[in-house]
């Protein structure tokens, strides 16, 4: 146990270098991708947490996202930006003088996601299925609706622009990292024991004295605060947002990383956060012209995309990890390769 | 006659004219969720796809006419035929392989068919608006009274009520229907009674696409503009409407239609201050359907298996 506390500081060492480094040399453009990578491994882990590992699949992701973009948007607007944002209608009063530092308000951007996640899902989380994912993905449209009309408070359809770009490659890798610490230790805690027996079987583990009610909406709230917290570190990646970014489409692409890395795999949460946005860069030159004088095809990067995950969901259902984890006894277990090691126990 | 209803000045005609377009709304929904209900009740499956299917067939339509010069009932026939072997192809290539897995796997299996159709559909068909063609016999506007009305809001009742009749039939009178009530009651007792299941499941799909074909095209001449992610959000609302009828159930469905329908369009009617919030109205009646009579209004009520 001492032995592996040490090769994970040594691990979290070597990523505070990478990190430094990786700060002061790498272009922009290099920058961006890796905070995407870590800030969707954080949105993966949240939605793992309620559909991989609480078995409850809710499409609602985008939803809390927006609340916890906006939150950490309106929190960090400068005041001239806000007034220059709003010239339809004027903000309402106490948000318009209103000026926070980050930290505060990616932590209120999350709360207040669990606060939304938990008036949605006392009602909602009865359902099951298909239903619950019907409901959810509701949800998260009525939330974008509302964002949408609500022109005093959120700048409606056009968005908000100017939004300060403080999310830099400690922020994310560190909400990433701490987000990776929470989720490991929740998940091997009674709560998380009580969440996959949930997914298991309901019926069972609610005759072993599991209350599903609160459990299901403790995962659920909990999910909801780190997408809030993704959502906030997104959106002052970003610079600007508008409810049109938390559509559908958003909840999608997260679903699509934890299904790849495998429903109820934290590891392999984080290796398909990085796997997937480095792939959406990577195949954007599908965006261009290939052949000479062939026009290019725009959207022809998303077909292939859209091909490859339907291939990983057809014939590798379990994904990359399935369930199992990374463990450093495995990690040197894979090196080693003494099969009789253990005295031949797995 | 006028009187307030709502806070909002209205007159008789004009009352008359919403609930019409509310009526004609509330048949495209019908249509479309006749889809979602029958592949439910076969599958226990919600058809992501459905919506880009019916997305589809108004394309389809659409290239017949304005690309290859075919009149406009050779082309609509053809976009009808054609939805209904895509929808044949999705059943085919998306949810047979997975059959047998776990409903998880299977639902985003359904989601990612969605998604790849509109992608494909971004990149074939471009993402900018294209104006579905005008028909004259339907677009016309006639005069009743005082109040002028699109043709087509009379047509799009009577089309859907005459594609009711013909699908009351096939699945109560026809072998194929049969077959087809039978694997919904249970689909491995079905099998061993020697129903080809692969086959009424495809047949299942067809149908439902060329349902969904059929309103496509007359939501084409009802709302000319056209875009690949046309299809996202009547594809929800249609799924809504089967819920809210009692999913499983072709009357439901229709019930649910049309309950949508001359909702949404009497909402903003009345409330026009809420027009914003119109795509909300249907979820919020999703979600109150699904708390307070989770089967639907025609559902049969399921009791849970341990």
């Amino acid at each position: 146990m001492k032995r592996n506390t040490i090769y994970t500081g040594t691990a979290l060492l070597l990523l505070f270098v990478f990190v430094y480094f990786a700060n002061k040399h790498l272009d922009s453009y290099l920058l961006r991708i890796l905070n995407l990578c870590a800030i969707y491994t954080v949105l993966g882990l949240s939605m793992n947490l309620i559909n991989g590992f609480t078995g409850l699949f809710s499409l609602g992701h985008a939803g809390f996202m927006a609340v916890g973009a906006y939150t950490t948007a309106m929190l960090t607007l400068p005041i001239a930006t806000k007034q220059m944002n709003f010239f339809l209608a004027p903000l309402i009063s106490p948000l318009d003088k209103i000026v926070w530092p980050f930290l505060p308000s990616l932590l209120l951007a999350g709360v207040l996601a669990a606060i939304v996640a938990f008036l949605i899902g006392a009602p909602v989380l009865r359902l099951k299925g298909d239903y619950l994912a019907i409901a959810t993905l509701g949800f998260s449209e009525i939330i974008r609706v509302v964002f949408t009309n609500t022109q005093t408070v959120t700048n409606g359809a056009l968005g908000l622009k100017g939004i300060p770009a403080t999310t830099n490659l400690w922020w994310s890798f560190g909400t990433a990292v701490v987000t990776i610490f929470i989720m490991v230790s929740l998940i091997n805690s009674s709560y998380g024991r009580a969440f996959k027996a949930i997914r298991e079987d309901e019926i069972a583990a609610e005759s072993m004295g599991i209350s599903l009610f609160k459990h299901k909406v403790l995962s659920f709230a909990i999910g909801a605060f780190f997408a809030g917290i993704g959502g906030g570190l997104l959106g002052n990646l970003m610079g600007t947002i508008d409810p049109l970014m938390f559509r559908f489409f958003m909840t999608y692409n997260i679903l699509l990383i934890i299904v790849l890395g495998g429903l109820g795999s934290v590891t392999g949460t984080i290796i398909s956060a990085f796997i997937i946005t480095i792939a959406q860069e990577f195949l954007r030159f599908l965006d261009e012209p290939i052949i000479p004088n062939i026009p290019a095809l725009p959207g022809l990067r998303m077909v292939v995309f859209s091909i490859l995950l339907m291939l990983v969901v057809l014939f590798f259902r379990t994904g990359l990890m399935g369930t199992r984890e990374f463990s450093w006894d495995k990690f040197f277990g894979f090196f080693k390769k003494r099969p009789l090691s253990n005295g031949g126990a797995k | 006659m006028k009187f307030y209803l709502g806070g909002v000045y209205m007159t008789l005609e004009l009352f008359l004219q919403h609930l019409a377009n509310g009526i004609s709304l509330g048949s495209l929904y019908a249509l479309i969720a006749i889809g979602y209900t029958m592949v439910y009740g076969i599958l226990r499956l919600i058809n992501f796809a459905h919506g880009d299917i019916f997305m589809m067939a108004v394309y389809f339509a659409f290239f017949g006419v304005v690309t290859f010069g075919m009149p406009w009932y050779v082309s609509f026939i053809v976009a009808i035929a054609l939805t209904g072997i895509l929808g044949m192809t999705v059943e085919a290539l998306a949810y047979r392989p997975i059959r047998e897995a776990p409903r998880i796997s299977i639902l985003i299996s359904a989601i990612g068919a969605s998604y790849l159709l509109e992608n494909l559909a971004i990149v074939i068909f471009g993402g900018r608006p294209k104006t579905f063609p005008q028909v004259p016999i339907f677009t016309d506007m006639v005069q009743i009274g005082n109040i002028h009305i699109q043709k087509l809001t009379f047509m799009i009742p009577a089309v859907t009520i005459a594609l009711l009749i013909v699908l009351m039939y096939l699945i109560n009178k026809t072998k194929s229907g049969m077959a087809m009530r039978a694997v919904s009651k249970d689909f491995e007792t079905a099998k061993i009674m020697g129903v080809n299941v692969n086959r009424t499941i495809s047949f299942t799909f067809g149908v439902g696409s060329l349902l969904a074909a059929v309103g496509g095209i007359m939501w084409g001449l009802k709302f000319p503009s056209i875009l690949p992610l046309m299809g996202v959000m009547p594809g929800i609302k249609c799924f809504i409407a089967a819920v809210i009828g009692g999913i499983g159930s072709v009357t439901g469905a229709v019930i649910g239609g049309f309950i949508l329908g001359i909702g949404e369009i009497l909402l903003v009617a009345f409330l026009p201050e809420l027009s914003g919030y119109r795509d909300a109205f249907s979820f919020i009646l999703l979600i109150l359907i699904l708390l307070f009579r989770p089967t639907g209004i025609m559902g049969e009520k399921i009791s849970e298996k341990v």
